[in-house]
């Protein structure tokens, strides 16, 4: 390496086959308790439908599935080894008091079907922050059942159908600006709504003139993130909410970036009639490398009576208990009531922070995103120069003259010890770098962050060729994403 | 607060390197009016030994130590320790979908075996990362076959899970998509005769469940054969993946929507969960969520990669298969590491004594209660039916901390006082024994009662 890396330093680590290819018959990692009932005979019981074999299921031992997993786990990057700043991700830290009391016995072995009587803990838990969501985003009521932040868009829209329906004018449209996420359109296309592209304006904020023309009675919302995916607040949002209302939509908001606005300011106070939050980013559950996530949605009071089942209510006792009897309600988005696991760790978090831990948090994720953006100005090119909140986005402007785009400067922070940060989103910015470092990252590892990218646009300058080329340090070079689409090769087969 | 790692100083420092005199003038942006001047009305900041205190007075509310036999899409089977400690890895547990694969090759070569594995159990060609849970992957695969016939409707057995039967419903309902049922016979099986008049030229696909909700082993040939027959395609929903030890895959059908929760991952009051697709190779292209595929890097090396991604919602927005983003990579890990703790031998030996406790068990309730649909072939699921009310017979239970079986008047009030009882490795002998002597006796007051009403009448 031509540059110095103060971040990271290469060293061994164990080379690990496909689990099937370190298995062989009569190796067992298991060991069930003498049976305590009269064997059965399989045959008779099931007949036909009895299972002849188990195919190719591998057979090891215990120790070998300790260094299996250990091993392929030394490969991973994560935000226990440094900075994540994968922008719109919201990659911070994953307490670890989360994962204890969510592994309590009440809690853990709890069966969505016991009574209520002996479900108490686990309704308060939903009730307590359920309590605590709604206070934070500023709205009325909640639901906390969507498993994800997409399946909480889908949720949401289906609220906005059941209201629209329910005033017996059910409308046609959808609009999304160019900035939103992918999840945005397919969600409304999902609840069979029309989608309708919403330009953004030279500063990287919703066309206010644009909106107002767009808007009619055949639209039943928008969905807008604030800040947008530039990082960016919608300083006339107060306006983008009147246009909405005036002519009987809705404004919905995708709560991606709301780690720029817990404590500091709440969506329901700036018109948004409802919202969903990603509990796995903003409240610090764990990403656990693509889910479990959990996306509660959050609402205005207009739209109570078409939350999905069942609703947690305290009866007349006192006790807590689930209400199924709701006529209006769009139905049910998944079986039980949610991602529970999610919601304890979600609360633990709330509750490490208070309020004062809560508003420190968003400021300091702001304060972080400014530092890297001062950092690196006049390195990358900065094709929005609005004030950013929680995310910087940067393009590859001034090195794709060298031939070098986004993804391949992200490569090249892999041999720097760092996570990559979001490529080539926004879709509005061409060849983006969008830069989230969350509150979790301390002024050293940010300075460590901002030197590896200068370092980075120097080698662009000086051998482009060497950054096209990485990452040189990873177990693995770049691999062929092409041919792994073209002809898919999607599970191990033994060998013939 | 103790997760930020800045001390006033360096917030100081930072704030004049980006020339900002005060942390407000970075939140100049959001307009004055909108501005929040006061502090949340959230509960005081707790220390870590408090936090631990109040879940655990939480966990102690939550009725721990009883026996259950409850099962309905949720199962209590033992969950070995490695699991945790694995899952527990920081490099697992930290990391984000592995986008960049070159730094996520541990998540991808797990996924990819996961992937592996479930094909293995199904009888399938390919199956992806997973997906929020059962009930929402059988909504999926719905809707899969609907884009892979081109046909509008469904038909769905009456003895699927009856929230995964809600949830199809709601997705259902804006893609105009006509949802019929069909019902079950005495033996607890689909009605054949009837999902032979049910399946019309649009009828995209037949969903089922096998073992159904009542713990019933369904006829897959005959099943596949009428479905087939009429061009439609069979989707089977597997809700307790423990069966797939020694229960017959659905090899006749064209897609599986699975719940891996019995696989290694705690009931949690009803989540996270491990939903899964599986398909033939054909369909993959239809397949929502995440695929990991195997692939070369620069010097020929193998490795693993997110694949088929134009598929997905970040490339084709509207036009994807679906709008899901996460899968449940953490929870796939879990049964992932349960699959291999178990293997070839130890899967069928489990579901084999899952089987025995059942059968001891419906045999046991059978001295005293009717037990429903026992001509067909069952797992560890069984219905028992009772002259009392189950809620009151479940009630008394609870004072011996026992969860008595789920009570089915909500979901098929035609089956009267039936509940739905399961028993897994986990049910004791000791425990089944009482459960029936309750049963057994409530039998014996209400025989007396009737007895008595009947002498009255005289």
């Amino acid at each position: 390496m031509k540059h110095q890396t103060r971040k990271a330093t290469r060293h061994v680590n164990q080379n690990e086959g496909l689990i099937f290819e370190k298995s062989s018959p009569g190796k067992a990692a298991w060991r069930l308790p003498p049976l305590d009932v009269p064997e059965v005979d399989t045959q008779e019981l099931l007949g036909p439908s009895a299972r002849k074999h188990l195919g190719n299921m591998p057979e090891v031992s215990e120790i070998e599935i300790i260094r299996h997993f250990t091993r392929l786990s030394t490969w991973n990057y994560a935000i226990d080894l440094g900075m994540y700043p994968l922008g719109s991700c919201t990659m911070k830290y994953n307490p670890r008091v989360n994962e204890v009391v969510s592994r309590f016995d009440g809690l853990a072995n709890a069966h969505p079907y016991q009574p209520e009587k002996i479900s108490q803990g686990a309704l308060r838990i939903i009730k307590t922050l359920s309590e605590c969501l709604i206070e934070i985003t500023g709205m009325d009521a909640i639901t906390l059942q969507p498993a994800a932040g997409a399946h909480g868009e889908l949720t949401g829209l289906l609220l906005v159908r059941g209201y629209h329906d329910s005033k017996g004018a059910p409308r046609k449209k959808i609009l999304i600006p160019d900035s939103a996420h992918g999840t945005n359109p397919a969600t409304a296309a999902t609840v069979g709504y029309a989608v309708e592209n919403l330009k953004s304006n030279a500063q990287g904020m919703v066309d206010v003139a644009a909106l107002a023309s767009q808007m009619n009675e055949d639209v039943a919302a928008l969905m807008l993130t604030n800040p947008n995916t530039l990082g960016v607040f919608e300083q006339e949002i107060h306006k983008i909410a009147d246009i909405m209302h005036a002519k009987g939509g809705l404004l919905y908001m995708d709560g991606a970036n709301m780690n720029a606005l817990v404590g500091k300011v709440r969506p329901g106070d700036f018109g948004v009639d409802l919202m969903h939050l990603n509990l796995h980013k903003t409240f610090s559950t764990p990403h656990g490398g693509g889910g479990p996530g959990s996306g509660p949605v959050a609402i205005k009071k207009i739209l109570e009576p078409f939350l999905p089942t069942p609703v947690v209510i305290t009866k007349p006792d006192g006790t807590l208990g689930f209400d199924y009897d709701r006529p209006q309600s769009v139905g049910r988005v998944r079986a039980f009531y949610g991602n529970f696991g999610m919601f304890v760790r979600a609360l633990a978090y709330t509750l490490a922070n208070g309020p004062e831990g809560l508003r420190q948090t968003t400021e300091d994720a702001v304060l972080n995103a400014n530092y890297i953006r001062k950092g690196l100005e006049g390195v990358y090119d900065l094709p929005y120069s609005t004030p950013s909140m929680h995310e910087v986005v940067f393009s590859d402007k001034l090195q794709a003259k060298k031939g070098v785009k986004t993804m391949d400067i992200a490569k090249r922070l892999i041999d720097y010890g760092f996570h990559p940060y979001t490529t080539a989103f926004p879709l509005i910015v061409p060849g983006a770098l969008m830069i989230e470092p969350t509150e979790s990252e301390s002024k050293e590892e940010m300075d460590l962050f901002i030197e590896a990218m200068k370092s980075i646009a120097e080698e662009v300058e000086e051998d482009p060729q060497m950054v096209l080329d990485a990452p040189h340090s990873t177990r693995v070079s770049r691999l062929d994403e092409v041919a792994a689409a073209r002809k898919p090769v999607l599970r191990w087969t033994p060998a013939e | 607060m103790r997760y930020l790692p800045k001390s006033p100083a360096d917030r100081e420092a930072i704030l004049k390197a980006i020339g900002a005199r005060s942390i407000d003038d970075l939140f100049a942006p959001i307009p004055a009016e909108y501005r929040l001047n006061r502090d949340l009305k959230v509960p005081r900041q707790m220390a870590e030994s408090e936090i631990v205190d109040w879940f655990r007075e939480r966990s102690r509310e939550n009725g721990d130590g009883y026996a259950t036999f409850l099962g309905a899409g949720a199962y209590y089977h033992y969950r070995p320790v490695i699991i945790d400690s694995l899952i527990s890895r920081g490099e697992f547990l930290t990391a984000y979908t592995p986008y960049q694969a070159e730094i996520s090759q541990g998540t991808l070569q797990s996924i990819f075996e996961f992937q592996t594995m479930i094909c293995e159990l199904t009888g399938m060609e390919v199956a992806n990362a997973s997906m929020y849970d059962g009930s929402t992957a059988a909504a999926e695969a719905v809707m899969m076959a609907v884009r892979l016939t081109g046909r509008r409707s469904a038909v769905i057995a009456r003895s699927v899970h009856p929230e995964y039967r809600e949830v199809l419903t709601t997705y259902a309902r804006h893609q105009g998509l006509p949802l019929s049922t069909v019902d079950f016979t005495d033996s607890g099986r689909l009605d054949l005769r009837q999902l032979e008049k049910s399946i019309t030229a649009e009828t995209a696909c037949v969903l089922i469940q096998s073992p159904s909700f009542f713990g019933t082993v369904e006829d897959l040939v005959a099943i596949a054969d009428i479905t087939h027959k009429h061009g439609a395609m069979l989707v089977v929903a597997i809700a307790e993946a423990i069966s797939l030890g020694i229960v017959e895959p659905p090899r006749q059908a064209d897609i599986v929507a699975m719940e891996a929760q019995s696989f290694g991952v705690p009931l949690g009051f009803g989540g996270p969960y491990c939903g899964v697709i599986a398909t033939r190779q054909q369909y993959v292209r239809q397949m929502p969520g995440r695929l990991v595929g195997q692939t070369t890097d620069r010097n020929g090396k193998r490795g693993f990669v997110l694949t088929l991604a134009t598929r997905e919602q970040h490339i084709r927005r509207e036009k994807a298969t679906s709008n899901i983003c996460t899968n449940q990579a953490l929870i796939a890990l879990m049964a992932n590491i349960f699959m291999n703790v178990y293997g070839k031998v130890g899967l069928r030996e489990l579901a084999k004594q899952n089987l025995a406790k059942a059968a001891y068990a419906a045999q046991q309730f059978g001295k005293h209660a009717k037990v429903l649909f026992s001509d067909a072939p069952r797992f560890h699921e069984f219905v028992i039916q009772t002259s009392e009310d189950p809620r009151a017979i479940n009630n008394r239970m609870l004072g011996h901390k026992i969860v008595g079986g789920l009570p089915l008047k909500k979901f098929y009030p035609e089956l009267g006082n039936a509940s739905l009882w399961c028993c897994t490795e986990m049910t004791s002998r000791t425990a089944i024994d009482t459960a029936v002597a309750m049963v057994a006796e409530s039998e014996r007051s209400s025989k007396s009662a009737n007895a008595e009403v009947a002498e009255v009448a005289r």
